[in-house]
Parts: C-alpha cells; structure tokens; sequence
C-alpha cells in the first residue's frame, strides 16, 4: 500500500520536470556530419565526376537499390552513363560509400526525403551528383591514379616514377 | 422562471456536459499522462491540441462499422447503448448545485447503485455477443469484478447515508455543512474510490479490457462509433465516479467565496486528474489478487466501517 503511494507521488513529480520530446519540425535535432541520410555523389576538386563507375557500390548494395552503366569518356576516364539510386529500397547502411574507392558516393546529414509519388524516389544522376567536394578535400582519383588517361600518361601521377623500360639494358 | 422551461434547461445541460466533457477528458487525459511521462502529448491540432478530440471524433464516426457475422447481431448492437443510457441517466440525479439537478430523488443513491449494476450488463453482453474467445473473457472479467466490488461500494456508501440520515444526495451534501465526511469516513472513502475506479474498469483495475493479454477485452471486435460508445461511456463513468465522491465524501458544492456548481466543478475536475494518475502511475493486478482483496480485505473491511458508523451514531444520538 505504501509503494503504492510512493509511486504515484513519485509519478506526480514529474509534473515539475523537463519534456524529453524534441518537437521536431520546429526544433531541429543536430546531426553530426558523418550521419548517415541522403546519398551524393561528389565532384573532384576540378569540377570532374569523381565516380570511376566500378559498380562496386552497386555490388556492396544490400538492397540492390543503386543501378548504373560504366562508360568511357575521349579521354578515356570512366564514369558512369546513369547512375540511380532507388531510395524507396535504400536503407542508409552506409555500405556503397565504405566501398567507394574513389570517395564518390557519400552519406549526407539530411534526412527530410518524404515524397507523395513513389517514382519520385527513384534519385537520377542529376539529382544525386552536387557541386562540391564532399567530406573529402582535394583528392582527385586520376591525379593519383596509375591509369593512362588522356593528358596524363603512365607515371605522371603524383608521387608515382616513371615505369621502368624493361626492354633496356642498362640495370 | 418558469419551472417547466428550468426543467428543460437543467435536463439539456445534464445531458450535454458530460457528453461533451467526456470527449475533452480524451484530451485531457492524453495531456495529463504525457506530462507524467515528460511527454507533450497531442499538441499539434487547434490550441494546446483541444481540437485533438473534434479529430478523433470525425475519425471515428466515418469508420467502417463492422458487426462481425458470427456475433448475435442484435445483442452487439444493443451493449454499447446500455453503458451510455445507464450513466447519463445517472447523471440525473446528480445535485450539481443546490436545487440544479434534473430529479432530486428521495432514494438518490439507491438508483445511482441500481443503474450501476444495470452498467454490468453492457461490458458482459459485448463479451458475450461478440462471440469471440477474448471478448468472452473480458466480459467474464468485468461481471465477476464489478459484482464483487459493487458489493462493498454499497456498503461503503452506506457510512455516509447513515452519518448524513437520508439517501437523498442534496441532503447527504447538506449534512456536511460542518465537516467533509471525509474526515469521519476516510475509510469508507478509499473503500469508495477503489471500488469507483474497479466500477468503471479505469486502470489500474482494468482487468476487463487488458490490452497485454486481452486485446482489448469486451470490445475487441467492436470498431466505429459502437466502439466510441464504450470509451464515452467509460469517461462518463469516470466523470460520474468523481462526482459521487465529491457528493459523498467531498462535500459536493459547499465550499467558501466561490459559486457552488464553481465548487462542485473544481472538486470533480482534480479526482478526475487523480484518476488519470492513478492509470499514469500504478500496474494491473493480477485477477486472483483483485478478487482476493476484493473480498478478503475490502469487503470485511467496508462491514466494519459501517458497524461502527452506526454504532457511533446510536451512541450519540
């Protein structure tokens, strides 16, 4: 019986105590920048794609929400001719940009997606890519790549030597 | 004023304020127990959320109304008109102030436990009608409970009829123009209001609709405005458990300054907020603990409270 009295005065104390409820609209939560919401696609530091269409997003996908087709450009660079993400399947895992090798694919603090019309859920590459850089300053994959593309030919990448000509003779 | 067109007016405002308090009480009630679990509650529709429950209702007046085909499709009809029919009529002979009350019955507590008991043919027709394993249970639940408490909340009313000399209701209020029968009867006032709360199946005796084991008890299978039904015949019930006490034991309308029904509303209004603090604060027994206390602690207990009221009255007569 006196538990009883207790709990109930203990309860009716709580009157006096601060709200945990976050009203959310009006009183936005922060979110830290490594929140894992809405996916981008980034730009390199000269304006290029960055993506190098290596379907290993795709591949690390749980859900198989990400779809694109890998293409060449004149100068030889890769990148993808449409890259779409279905985000009425997408679970913000994380998983494509932990598998990027190219700091492309990265997981945003937003949130708010919410849609009428489901199509409108399905993300294209003009929605996906942005103008900036992303989490990841100044790293440009084909500065730092090995691959000859046009304009840069094998071993003229940062910190890379010239390949070695195997056919000469001299040690 | 003429006594007929007073008459009219009385019976329409018995009639229409607890009709529409029980719709506020949804919001209320909401209110009161997110504050109690550092909540906001509905906040978002009209002022404070007040229109919350004009929401709900719209809402459930344009749902589907459903009579399962294997239920007794007259019985299911006719349960949740009887909760409410029982407790409004009890509203009238309720004095909400002196001379305001629709019939100032002689035998006024009387018909208020007589309509109650009537009250116990709702909740066991849905169960039964219903046809269904858990609604059969939760009507098993309610009419064993609310017999066995109905028993000693006669009895423990019977304090104040003796104290007070009458069973009319204005001259039980009347008489406790010295002192609150709370004070002399504080036992026979926690019997009442335990048996209060288990009469109107508000938590923490809620063992007839139980929503961890039951569903949702007697009215499992019921949806729409039938459903509705039930929920503002249980805030009646709430509403009119509170005003009896207040009646009983509180002393109705008397108090100092302030208008009488002003008294009479301010009394009622803080048992209901104790009765959404009790369903904020406490568990549900068990059924057997309900039914042993019921019996075995409340029962002997309301006995000797009025052996000894009216002992003491012979004595000092």
């Amino acid at each position: 019986m006196l538990s009883v009295l207790r709990s109930l005065w203990n309860v009716f104390l709580h009157m006096f105590q601060p709200r945990v409820t976050v009203q959310y609209p009006e009183q936005k939560p922060y979110l830290p920048p490594r929140h894992k919401g809405r996916i981008v696609l980034t730009r390199d530091p000269d304006g290029g794609e960055r993506c190098v269409a290596c379907y290993l997003c795709a591949v690390a996908c749980p859900v198989d929400c990400i779809s694109l087709q890998a293409t060449e450009d004149e100068n030889g660079r890769r990148y993808p001719e449409f890259f779409r993400i279905n985000f009425s399947r997408c679970i913000f895992c994380g998983y494509c940009e932990e598998a990027c090798p190219t700091y492309a694919i990265q997981l945003t603090p937003d949130f708010e997606m919410g849609e009428y019309k489901r199509q409108n859920l399905v993300y294209e590459k003009e929605d996906l890519l942005i103008s900036g850089e992303g989490k990841r300053h100044g790293y440009n994959f084909w500065r730092v790549a090995g691959v000859k593309i046009g304009g840069k030919d094998k071993g003229e990448a940062e910190n890379e030597a010239p390949p070695v000509d195997v056919r000469s003779l001299l040690p | 004023m003429n006594p007929t067109l007073y008459y009219i007016i009385v019976v329409f405002v018995v009639l229409m304020v607890p009709l529409n308090l029980a719709a506020i009480l949804i919001w209320l009630e909401r209110r009161l127990l997110a504050l109690w679990q550092d909540r906001y509650g509905p906040n978002r529709v009209g002022p404070f959320g007040l229109l919350q429950s004009v929401a709900d209702m719209v809402k459930i007046f344009f749902k589907e109304d459903w009579i399962p085909p294997f239920a007794d499709k007259v019985v299911f009809v006719l349960a949740p008109a009887i909760i409410v029919v029982t407790v409004l009529l009890t509203f009238a002979v309720i004095p909400f102030a002196p001379s305001f009350v629709v019939a100032n019955l002689n035998i006024g507590v009387l018909f208020f436990l007589g309509l109650s008991s009537l009250g116990v043919y709702s909740v066991v027709l849905a169960g039964w009608s219903s046809d269904s394993k858990y609604s059969l249970l939760g009507g098993m639940r309610a009419s064993a409970q609310m017999l066995s408490y109905e028993v000693f909340m006669g009895l423990a009313m019977m304090g104040t009829v003796v104290m007070a000399g009458s069973f009319n209701l204005s001259d039980i209020v009347e008489a406790q123009r010295h002192v609150w029968f709370v004070v002399p009867q504080f036992l026979g006032f926690v019997l009442f209001f335990i048996a209060g709360i288990a009469e109107t199946r508000r938590l923490p005796f809620d063992l007839p609709e139980a929503e961890s084991e039951l569903v949702a008890g007697f009215h499992a299978e019921y949806s729409g405005m039938k459903f509705g039904m039930f929920f503002v015949g249980e805030y009646m019930g709430v509403i009119l458990i509170s005003c009896m006490i207040t009646l009983l034991y509180l002393g109705g309308w008397l108090g100092p300054w302030l208008p009488a029904g002003v008294w009479f509303a301010i009394k009622v209004f803080l048992l209901i907020c104790f009765f959404i603090l009790l369903r904020a604060a406490l568990p549900r027994p068990r059924f057997d603990q309900l039914m042993s206390w019921g019996w075995k602690i409340m029962l002997p207990l309301a006995l000797v409270n009025l052996l000894v009221t009216g002992a003491l009255v012979l004595a000092f007569k």
